[in-house]
């Protein structure tokens, strides 16, 4: 089967493409930039530099290396895996096209996370933090249980955004109050609480996920920068989830105060 | 009394299933994944999830999702487990309903429910365009909840590497690989489920993820696990091409209404709105007036190649066709397509609202896989079970669209309580087998990743996996000639001689992917043999599978089930009855008027 986009079909133009990449083979060693001249074809994105690397690894001035470490999954943005800081912007490597980047591209992985190898970041948090906030549906059993509630269309457009979240770090990594020095959860996590909070079921439990996000790292450590709102791939509205999940925390502490 | 342990390996839909389901049940699962578990392949999963829940008064039945289904897969599936799944079918979405998945609503606040492939009825819920993301997040979040009790514990960032086989041969635990350290460590159970996916990387580029390869089920095959009907494979017939992969266009955008031509006039070279309506080629609804933009997959697939190669009418020039949804209002867009509608946003610039889609057929589903039973999804092994797209079970020669998410979750429905039953029988738990066995296998296994790290050799392990990906690609998937079956086959071997030869361009001990890939390779190599020979040997046309030196279906030698097995080095075949003791087969005609 032969399909328009062949590897060495129509390219062929002659024009290059420059990228560097911040490797780091383990964590004992140092962090250092490599340069790589990559033949341009149409549609390229960062992947395929990648994976053009992992079969000739030679930088651009003749030097014989590694493939590069990356993490990459489903290649159309959905399962979150490849995010990386591509000329100084976090986002998902399969859907960044080189023709929309100034060169030479420069590539990084994400800084907020522990770095285990190249592009390769551990965000294991993430999911442990979805744990602590209580994430899900408290359903009694997966056996026959009949339907589920009944839902408006406008409350499951208004929700359906929310649970696109695809946990890639991006909102983190930009986020200010993600450093060394705390352990702010992050907007995607909190976002997930206003999922959970708002469905049907979830709402019954609502108090759990309010009295864990009102914890250490939680929603009071926001301090408003809304640069996760820009990052995000999915757009999902953010900073009106901190702001709808911060109305609800304070109405609990209200209402906890006043019963004593 | 003593409680087993049950190993899953794989944590997509079916394998997240089988978890919640052996964790529901008291069972202690240990739950091994190469990626986080969220970012499985499922999450690729668009248009929805088939259940005859007939809430469109349109009569739909359990027994017609059966019948549809059967008919679709060209009567090659064995029909108890299909008229079960899909009996089981309305529970399940109800079930996901209540785990908060975010189905799209009709004004009465029920699921809605829309037409797909090879149907006359609106049987599939869906969440948007990203049905299958929804409803893996909502297992995900389910299996959290057992994590965060003890029940299920995780190795995410695992590779599994093989069986662990007493000399009964019988499936004591396996052997796995930590992807960051390179560790290599075996883990005794009771049972283990493999929902190990599909195996898309074997044809180089497909809709798949990066890590459906078939290593899993290729290395249990060559540990004598029994593999079926390889031969068929689903070719989607709508994605955008691309080099690192075919990017779905979901089947959905049909079912919403969209509309798949080519300009009336060969190398047309004005832009598509502007070819007026008489004089577009809308050749699906010329052809199959029934059935229209929505006839199964394979005869979708075929009708492409039909206009793009016999006709000479892919769009100017070039092997693609126009997949139209710029008629649908922007609003109904948006609610129900807008997940991949963005997709083809993004990778190609174009907003598809306006402009209508090229798109092309591109490798997206293995119907064959692990040969398990019909009643536990056991394989030919004793402790070792298969759900998911890994099983051969539900679709026969073909899959219609939106049954791989209800079969993925009903598989795991079923293999999660078999292996428990399986498991609570055993004489002798996992804890008597003697440590040697264990040992035996890990440095087996550590052999082989040292033997590859140190020796000394010429090719590159990419460039051999690019080669396979052209050939399969070329000759192993919508038109198949026994020639280039058989050329194909010596072209995998020649492979496989030259992978004795893989240098390793990265020798470190950790975090390397060159190695893991390297195993994967070899995997990949043996069943794309598999496949290769399947094909050869099966001379008819059935489902997906398709040979124009032998057009027809021929039930009378071929109305049988390929098994395919691993002898010394050898692969062997042997084919088995179809039970089509519900529904006596009957032609499949998808272009008739009635």
């Amino acid at each position: 089967m032969v399909t328009e986009t062949s590897k060495h079909g129509s390219a062929g133009s002659g024009k290059k493409v420059l990228v560097r990449f911040k490797r780091q083979e383990d964590l004992r060693e140092k962090p250092h930039w490599e340069e790589f001249s990559l033949d341009h074809r149409p549609g390229m994105n960062i992947i395929i530099c990648l994976r053009d690397i992992a079969e000739h690894p030679v930088t651009s001035d003749g030097k014989p290396t590694t493939p590069i470490a990356y993490d990459a999954n489903c290649l159309e943005e959905v399962c979150g895996a490849c995010a990386m800081v591509v000329n100084g912007r976090p986002r998902q490597a399969c859907s960044t096209l080189v023709d929309s980047l100034q060169q030479p591209i420069r590539v990084e992985p994400l800084s907020k996370f522990p770095i285990v190898r190249d592009m390769i970041v551990d965000r294991s948090s993430m999911f442990t933090n979805l744990m602590r906030m209580k994430a899900w549906v408290p359903i009694d059993g997966t056996y026959d249980l009949g339907p589920g509630p009944r839902m408006s269309p406008e409350t499951q457009e208004k929700h359906y955004p929310l649970s696109r979240c695809i946990t890639c770090g991006n909102c983190l990594e930009v986020c200010p109050q993600v450093n060394e020095n705390s352990a702010f959860v992050g907007a995607a996590i909190i976002s997930q609480v206003r999922l959970f909070n708002s469905h049907p079921t979830g709402a019954m439990h609502a108090r759990e996920r309010l009295a864990a996000v009102m914890g250490p790292g939680g929603v009071a450590d926001c301090a408003n920068a809304q640069n996760c709102v820009e990052v995000c791939p999915k757009e999902i509205p953010l900073t009106e989830s901190i702001a709808e999940i911060n109305r609800q925390a304070i109405r609990q502490a209200v209402v906890g105060w006043l019963l004593g | 009394m003593r409680q087993p342990k049950i190993i899953v390996v794989g944590g997509g839909l079916a394998g997240l299933m089988a978890t919640i389901r052996a964790a529901e049940s008291g069972v202690t699962v240990e739950l091994f994944s190469i990626v986080p578990v969220k970012r499985s392949h499922s999450v690729c999963a668009q248009g929805g999830i088939n259940a005859a829940k007939n809430l469109k008064g349109e009569g739909d039945s359990t027994a017609k999702h059966f019948d549809d289904s059967i008919y679709g897969g060209d009567f090659l599936a064995n029909q108890p487990p299909v008229k079960a799944m899909c009996e089981a079918a309305p529970g399940i979405v109800d079930m996901l309903d209540r785990m908060g998945v975010m189905f799209n609503r009709t004004s009465e606040g029920l699921l809605d429910f829309r037409r797909f492939g090879g149907t006359l009825y609106c049987r599939t819920a869906f969440a948007g365009a990203t049905t299958g993301q929804q409803m893996l997040y909502a297992l995900d979040e389910q299996v959290r909840r057992f994590e965060s009790e003890d029940k299920v514990k995780k190795y995410e960032g695992w590779t599994f590497l093989s069986a662990v086989l007493d000399e009964g041969k019988v499936c004591r635990g396996i052997c796995a690989m930590d992807l960051k350290t390179m560790e290599v460590r075996t883990f005794p159970a009771d049972a283990t489920i493999f929902c190990t996916g599909g195996i898309g990387a074997i044809f180089g580029r497909s809709t798949n993820s990066v890590v459906c390869t078939g290593s899993a089920q290729s290395a249990l095959f060559q540990q004598g696990v029994d593999y079926a009907n390889g031969e068929f494979i689903q070719v989607h017939p709508t994605a955008i091409p691309g080099e690192d992969k075919c990017r779905l266009m979901s089947e959905s955008a049909r079912g919403e209404g969209g509309r798949m031509w080519v300009p009336k006039k060969p190398g047309d070279a004005r832009r598509p709105r502007e070819i007026p309506e008489a004089e577009r080629f809308y050749f699906l609804e010329e052809w199959y007036p029934k059935y229209g933009n929505l006839v199964p997959r394979d005869i979708a697939t075929r009708a492409i190649h039909k206009a793009v190669y016999e006709l000479k009418q892919g769009l100017d020039g070039r092997p693609a066709v126009y997949l139209d949804v710029t008629h649908i209002p922007r609003d109904t867009l948006n609610r129900k397509l807008g997940g991949i509608l963005e997709i083809y946003e993004k990778f190609l610039g174009v907003d598809p609202r306006e402009e209508p889609m090229r798109v092309f057929p591109a490798m997206h589903y293995t119907m064959g896989g692990i040969w398990i039973d019909n009643e536990n999804a056991a394989t030919n092994v004793a402790g070792i079970y298969a759900a998911g797209e890994c099983d051969y079970q539900y679709h026969g020669a073909n899959r219609l669209g939106a049954n791989s998410l209800v079969s993925c979750i009903y598989g795991g429905m079923v293999a999660g309580p078999a292996s428990i039953r399986y498991a609570r029988g055993l004489e002798k738990g996992y804890e008597s087998v003697p440590a040697t066995l264990f040992d035996a296998e890990r440095r087996k296994q550590e052999f082989i990743n040292e033997s590859l790290l140190h020796q000394e050799g010429t090719e590159n392990p990419v460039t051999i996996w690019n080669e396979l990906g052209e050939w399969m690609n070329e000759h192993v998937t919508v038109v198949r000639h026994n020639k280039n079956l058989e050329r194909t086959d010596a072209k995998i071997q020649e492979l496989l001689e030259r992978y004795k030869k893989i240098n390793l361009s990265d020798r470190t001990s950790w975090s390397n992917q060159t190695l893991s890939f390297c195993r994967e390779l070899y995997n990949m190599l043996i069943l794309a043999r598999v496949i290769t020979i399947g094909a050869l040997r099966r001379d008819e046309s059935r489902g997906a599978h398709y040979k124009p030196d032998f057009t027809e279906r021929n039930d009378a030698e071929w109305l049988k089930t390929t098994r395919a097995s691993y002898d010394r080095g050898q692969i062997k075949f042997s084919y088995e009855r179809v039970d089509t003791g519900a529904i006596p087969p009957r032609a499949r005609r998808y272009d008739a008027q009635a």
